[in-house]
């Protein structure tokens, strides 16, 4: 292996691998708050999050990714939150996502 | 559709003799040994009559599926390549590039769902070189033909792809092209889904073929995939899927039926063996990559160095020993009349010392 450089790497799959993927955390967020399980994912969470209208902050996609085994960032994203309980008055199906918010990174503060 | 209703139905007509050959671009390039072993094969082994015609060009597929050439251009390329096949007094056309085989069909099949194309072609054809279009009466590609003589080659084989240290028939991997039987399932022998075309010349001859998860996924060359530098690390990446996927069961080598795949299987595990350090067949080398017309050549006791071998990017020689072929490792770097072609630097896919170091560094 020489360091050599070629100008590209190799890419990597974006596919979710539930297979290999570590799903015990999301297991457990899923068995403290199981109404998550209700989410449609609609996305008005994330329409209403003033957060994410300034910066690439994503809800849904946190906490989907969450749910799939994907921890790797999840946890200082979810420092962008700043808990003001909007997508919680928007949420259609009555989730209270400012929960969700704080059992995650109670969940994922030690990864 | 049961899968035997639907072997059924891919079944295709090869032609037995009088074949007119169309080389490949990137296989004059980067395998050269491999064409000349076919014509050998067929005209010497088996006494076939094959007419390799210096008067035709490239199909100029890479540049069409790269958009520089346009459909109108290609049609005409490929109509003056079927008039030199009438002219040369031949009616099977077969070709020995994937990419070429998969333009032919579409070019034959736009003509058959769009007839004013044909005549254009007719036309410009007549404008630009005076000759008349004349259709072929079958195409093939030369790995279908390889594998109608397969019984034939078999009867006059010098050795079968067993391992001769442990008696056990080699594991193989096959890799078909796309363009085979992907783009038109009718014109591959068991479709897109079931390509029997390489598996039959395996079996044939004694290995087995080796079954696994992405078997059926593309190598990743893909044209544009590879041909923007940006872009290479998806063509790679592709690759690096096929070889993960197919180490836990170690094959003994990879055969292909396309110039492009056997390329980027051989020198992408060169790539990926520098980037990350990572090896896939046994004592940390490469996994050579043959194409079917080295792999018959071994098989009728060619002389590796006589089929290109020493043009591969991972060294073919363990398969070689486990074959029992005998050759001369002095030998490798010499061309025609002796000549020292030089010889490439040593490189991570082919170091069993070396690749133990970085496994102590790591």
């Amino acid at each position: 292996m020489r360091n050599l450089n070629f100008g590209y790497g190799i890419s990597r799959p974006r596919a979710v691998d539930l297979d290999t993927n570590d799903l015990r955390k999301g297991l457990d967020i899923i068995a403290e708050m199981p109404e998550l399980q209700a989410c449609i994912g609609c996305g008005s969470c994330t329409a209403s999050c003033t957060a994410g209208n300034i910066t690439d902050f994503n809800f849904r996609k946190l906490h989907t990714a969450v749910r799939r085994g994907e921890y790797k960032g999840v946890y200082e994203a979810l420092g962008k939150c700043m808990l003001c309980g909007k997508c919680r008055l928007v949420c259609p199906r009555g989730i209270n996502t400012r929960a969700v918010v704080m059992l995650i990174k109670r969940k994922l503060g030690d990864f | 559709m049961s899968r035997r209703a639907s072997w059924q139905e891919y079944q295709k007509d090869i032609a037995a003799d009088k074949y007119y050959y169309a080389r490949s671009c990137i296989r004059q390039n980067f395998f050269p040994g491999s064409e000349k072993a076919f014509l050998d094969i067929l005209s010497n082994d088996l006494g076939i009559d094959i007419y390799d015609d210096p008067l035709h060009t490239s199909c100029t597929g890479i540049g069409y599926h790269s958009d520089v050439v346009p459909l109108e251009t290609i049609m005409t390329v490929v109509a003056r390549q079927f008039s030199l096949m009438a002219e040369a007094g031949y009616e099977n056309f077969i070709s020995s590039c994937i990419t070429s085989f998969g333009i032919y069909n579409e070019v034959l099949a736009t003509w058959e769902e769009f007839p004013e194309t044909e005549e254009r072609t007719r036309k410009y054809l007549k404008e630009a070189t005076g000759r008349e279009l004349v259709k072929p009466r079958s195409i093939a590609h030369t790995s279908d033909i390889m594998f109608h003589h397969r019984h034939a080659i078999a009867r006059k084989a010098k050795r079968r792809l067993v391992n001769v240290m442990t008696g056990e028939p080699l594991k193989v991997v096959e890799h078909i092209g796309c363009h085979y039987a992907k783009i038109f399932p009718k014109s591959g022998i068991g479709g897109s889904e079931f390509p029997y075309v390489l598996a039959g010349m395996i079996e044939a001859w004694g290995g087995d073929v080796v079954d696994y998860p992405e078997r059926r996924h593309c190598c990743g060359f893909g044209f544009r995939n590879y041909l923007v530098q940006a872009n290479r690390g998806s063509s790679i990446a592709n690759s690096h899927k096929k070889l993960e996927s197919m180490a836990p069961y170690r094959p003994d080598f990879i055969v292909a039926n396309c110039p492009g795949c056997t390329m980027f299987l051989d020198k992408w595990q060169y790539a990926i063996a520098e980037m990350d350090g990572t090896t896939y067949g046994a004592n940390g080398k490469g996994i050579p990559v043959l194409t079917y017309e080295e792999m018959a050549g071994l098989v009728l006791g060619y002389d590796p160095w006589e089929l290109g071998m020493q043009f591969h990017q991972v060294d073919v020689e363990p398969l070689l020993d486990k074959l029992g072929v005998q050759y001369d490792p002095q030998a490798k770097y010499l061309g025609a009349g002796g000549k020292y072609i030089g010889k490439p630097a040593p490189v991570a896919v082919n170091c069993e010392s070396e690749r133990r170091l970085y496994e102590i560094r790591r």
